[in-house]
């Protein structure tokens, strides 16, 4: 079947297999490797992308969903050589380690702060319940969230 | 003579991770994303595994699977009965008749062991296909029970006429007499129950082979060069003959030390087909396959007097081995090593047996061995503190070693570096505010409040950086560019743990050349032939040792050069670091850049560091939990904690290191167990079964800092990466039995989940209606 939506801010038209993932269309078909694959139960959240702005686990989301819509991974948050304020802010708290939920980390947590903007301690847990890391125990991510929230609030949704 | 150092050092300092940018934009590159030449046109492997615990293997038909669209080749365990049988690990020490093959023949052993593969042109033809591969299992009685391997009725491997793996001392040398003489004796059997690793990503292979017949395998370990060494083992084939390259690596807490029999099949594999061949399992395979850690039962038994002196203690340990032995079945000896924790207790006794069962192999987990230790010593000062009515607290100050800074020799021929345990006891307590804490407790008590308060307190010492036997050491190179740019070879191998920050920090300082411009590399064999890997929180206190000592290295030998090339005494130059050159005393003018000196002649030093023993990092952990009264359920409201691993090389990455671990630490308290029905079914083989800590279920963590130095080396670091997981699993345990101590409960095994403590307070309801 035929599919056009836009990924990163680029229109895509692809000819897909109904059954196929987004999570594997935008790792095998547009290389864009920083979603990964961390469990088969659409429990980890290392897949989180962008679909029209909200958060989605790709690996349970079929391409043709995404039909017509605008998907946003990782790769596409800020311009090349950039961090989008999110991104900055994990790493100025070091909210991550081995890397591997981190995207899927970071868009949920745009996504989350897209939705509050100021959210409590409390809701930032609640709002990453579905996303996994075995690294940090959740504290710096936490923090990351917080202190992205503090930023330019403009910013941090753009 | 005196060299220009930084005005300030940077060294101490939160640096932020160089290795950044490039996990939050286009992610790591881990090895299912790896793309290499020698890849291309890669088939793909699955593999068969057992449904079943304990079975005989009868005829296995491949002709389903092999006619099914996209499937190469189907390979049993016949298929590869050429390849050497799996020797256990420590032979001697494990019973050596416990083999096993790549792929399981004659008997499968556990519910995952692998007894074919599939391998398909496709990656989405293999699932499809696996399932068409028709085995015939004749199932035998399954051993889950502990006992049940001991008394040995029915015995995994026939060959060895037994499932003990294992003994360390025996019953027949543990003394009657050792509680004689005190006037309070507790015993109790607990569990320090398994669970799984769970790193983020699983693991995965990718292999090929040139045609100069050399293997080259990417493949998420903890040290390429072991990892190497165990392949070739595996594989039947000279070390020589493989390349191990490590991607980025998706967490591994001790489950991805060497190579599995799944990566050496998928070598096995690319060699048969002539043609690369790659491999990432899925969450259910890694739940059930990957090997699990802890897995013990402990017997403690504490005895001292009323007012609070311990004067013996035992501990008897079996341990789960898992189908077949790997580290698991080790595991007691660290765990008896550390047996006695940061105490003086005059008299001690600790056995061990490691039986294997027909469950998942047991092998390391953040901690391996000494969160076991810890768990079992502190439930026991828990239990003896209940008994003669003293707070938990107190009855541990009374019995901490001094504090020392020559070395201190334990019963268990354990040699503590230094140490200020009492220290660090009081740091923590006042940082949590234990008398509010126990004073706001005792309201709840007094008003009947359903949720009720518990405090927990944890003292421990670990062992980070033991090696294998004989000095530990490390290598490392590095090397000065003309551009100005540095490159650091490593012997260790991160996975999360930033050495690519904290080694260039490090050389930084001897070079004076920022950390931005530091290359480093590890986890490819042709290029760092040697090294350690990192585990058992070895890196930094061998491998960052050995990038300092290597950059002095570097400076005197570039010294030299500069002496000649500004001809000058080498004596009368000076390093500043501020320009990474040497100057002429007395004559700024005169001087060479160390990038300069490397336009000459290619500037590095190899080096490698060795360590007069391992160091024992201690601190305290307290925890505050919460005990809805009505259901059950436990809440974690705070943990303190006081980790004392030396002087501290970049807060920002130790403090991740402590995250990490006690969230790892209060998941085994309260949350995670891997779980098996009777019949050796695994009931947690997914994430949505596997109840592995989320963010709603942990507060943010206070962490106390204190810095005692070690003399084992020039930084004075010990190891930071297994100090959560030992800390805190025993402080939160200890504070959710104390929320409901005034109940009558004085221990609720872990994980201590709602019905667990639900049942505690019913139990102890009916013991105290039927006094």
């Amino acid at each position: 079947m035929r599919v056009e939506f836009t990924v990163n801010g680029e229109p895509r038209s692809a000819d897909v297999e109904p059954r196929t993932l987004l999570v594997h269309f935008l790792r095998e078909q547009c290389g864009l490797r920083a979603a990964n694959i961390g469990c088969d139960t659409t429990s980890c959240g290392a897949c989180t992308v962008l679909l029209d702005g909200e958060s989605v686990k790709s690996c349970t989301v079929l391409v043709a969903q995404a039909a017509g819509q605008e998907v946003t991974t990782a790769e596409g948050l800020a311009p090349p050589g950039e961090l989008h304020p999110v991104q900055r802010a994990f790493r100025a708290e070091h909210g991550l380690q081995c890397g591997f939920c981190t995207p899927g980390m970071v868009m949920a947590s745009v996504s989350l702060l897209a939705e509050n903007p100021h959210p409590t301690e409390q809701q930032v847990r609640e709002g990453l319940e579905g996303n996994l890391c075995r690294c940090t125990g959740y504290h710096n991510i936490v923090r990351a969230v917080l202190t992205a929230a503090a930023s330019d609030p403009a910013e941090v949704t753009a | 003579m005196e060299e220009a150092r930084h005005l300030m050092s940077i060294l101490g300092t939160r640096v932020l991770r160089t290795e950044d940018p490039r996990f939050l934009t286009t992610g790591g590159v881990y090895t299912e994303d790896v793309t290499d030449e020698l890849l291309t046109g890669a088939c793909h492997v699955f593999f068969v595994r057992s449904p079943v615990a304990h079975a005989q293997i009868g005829r296995i038909d491949t002709s389903a699977a092999l006619g099914a669209p996209g499937v190469l080749a189907v390979y049993t365990g016949a298929d590869l009965a050429g390849l050497p049988a799996i020797d256990v690990m420590m032979p001697g020490l494990l019973n050596e008749r416990m083999r096993r093959r790549l792929l399981a023949t004659g008997k499968v052993r556990f519910v995952g062991d692998p007894v074919a593969v599939v391998v398909t042109e496709h990656l989405y033809q293999g699932e499809d296909a696996v399932e068409l591969v028709d085995v015939d299992y004749d199932p035998l009685p399954a051993v889950v029970d502990l006992d049940d391997a001991l008394h040995g009725e029915v015995i995994l491997f026939d060959e060895a006429g037994t499932n003990v793996v294992a003994e360390f001392g025996n019953e027949a040398s543990l003394k009657p007499d050792l509680f004689d003489g005190c006037e309070a004796v507790v015993t109790a059997t607990i569990i320090n129950q398994r669970v799984a690793p769970a790193p983020m990503e699983a693991r995965a292979a990718a292999a090929a082979w040139g045609e100069d017949g050399r293997l080259t395998a990417w493949i998420p370990n903890q040290g390429a060069q072991g990892t190497r060494e165990d392949l070739a083992k595996l594989l039947g084939v000279e070390e020589a003959q493989v390349r191990v390259i490590t991607p980025d690596v998706g967490g591994a807490f001790g489950a991805k030390f060497g190579a599995d029999p799944e990566h050496a099949v998928v070598a096995w594999v690319a060699r048969q087909l002539g043609r690369p061949a790659r491999w990432t399992e899925s969450r259910f395979e890694n739940l059930i396959a990957m090997t699990h850690g802890r897995g013990q039962r402990h017997t403690i038994t504490i005895g001292g007097s009323r007012d609070g002196d311990v004067q013996a203690y035992r501990l008897q340990i079996v341990q789960d081995g898992g189908a077949y032995p790997k580290i698991g079945a080790v595991l007691p000896f660290l765990t008896i090593l550390m047996a006695v924790g940061p105490y003086q207790i005059p008299k001690a006794e600790a056995i061990g047996v490691s039986v294997v069962t027909n469950t998942t192999p047991v092998g390391a987990y953040r901690g391996a061995g000494r969160p076991e230790a810890t768990a079992a010593l502190e439930r026991a000062f828990d239990l003896f503190a209940a008994e003669i009515g003293m707070d938990p607290a107190e009855v541990r100050r009374r019995n901490l070693l001094p504090p020392f800074t020559e070395p201190h020799q334990t019963a268990f021929g354990a040699l503590y570096d230094s140490g200020d345990y009492a220290a660090a006891l009081d740091k923590a307590l006042d940082s949590a505010g234990y008398a509010e804490l126990r004073a706001e407790q005792a309201r709840r008590r007094a008003s009947g409040d359903p949720h009720q308060l518990g405090i927990g307190v944890s003292c421990y010492v670990e062992i980070t950086g033991g090696g294998d036997g004989g000095p530990p050491k490390e290598n490392a190179t590095v090397e000065v560019h003309p551009d100005g740019t540095a490159t650091i070879l490593t012997g260790t191998s991160p996975h999360g743990q930033g050495h690519s920050t904290a080694w260039a920090m490090i050389a930084s300082e001897e070079l004076g050349i920022p950390v931005e411009n530091f290359t480093v590399r590890w986890g490819d064999t042709d290029l760092i032939p040697e090294g350690g890997g990192t585990g058992g929180s070895r890196s930094l206190q061998q491998g960052g040792a050995a990038v300092q000592q290597a950059s002095r290295e570097l400076i005197d030998v570039a010294r030299e050069r500069a002496a000649a090339a500004l001809e000058a005494s080498a004596d009368d130059l000076r390093f500043n670091t501020d320009r990474a050159a040497f100057e002429v005393a007395g004559d700024p003018e005169a001087s060479v850049r160390l990038a300069d000196l490397a336009k000459e002649e290619r500037l590095f030093v190899h080096t490698i560091f060795t360590a007069p023993g391992a160091t024992f990092p201690f601190g305290t952990h307290v925890a505050v939990a919460e005990v809805d009264t009505q259901t059950g359920k436990a809440t974690l409201r705070r943990v303190i904690t006081v980790d004392d691993a030396g002087i501290v090389l970049n807060p920002l990455l130790a403090e991740g290191q402590r995250h990490g671990g006690i969230a790892q630490g209060a998941a085994q308290a309260f949350l995670e167990e891997v779980v098996y029905d009777a019949d050796g079914n695994p009931l947690t083989a997914s994430f949505a079964d596997y109840p592995i800590v989320s963010a709603t279920e942990l507060p943010s963590f206070e962490l106390a800092s204190m810095e005692t130095p070690t003399s084992y080396n020039p930084l004075g670091v010990k190891g930071i990466g297994e100090a959560g997981t030992i800390g805190a699993t025993p402080a939160v345990q200890s504070a959710i039995v104390d929320a409901v101590g005034h109940l009558g409960v004085r221990h609720i095994d872990m994980p201590a989940t709602p019905m667990r403590i639900w049942r505690a307070m019913q139990a102890a309801n009916d013991g105290l209606e039927g006094a």
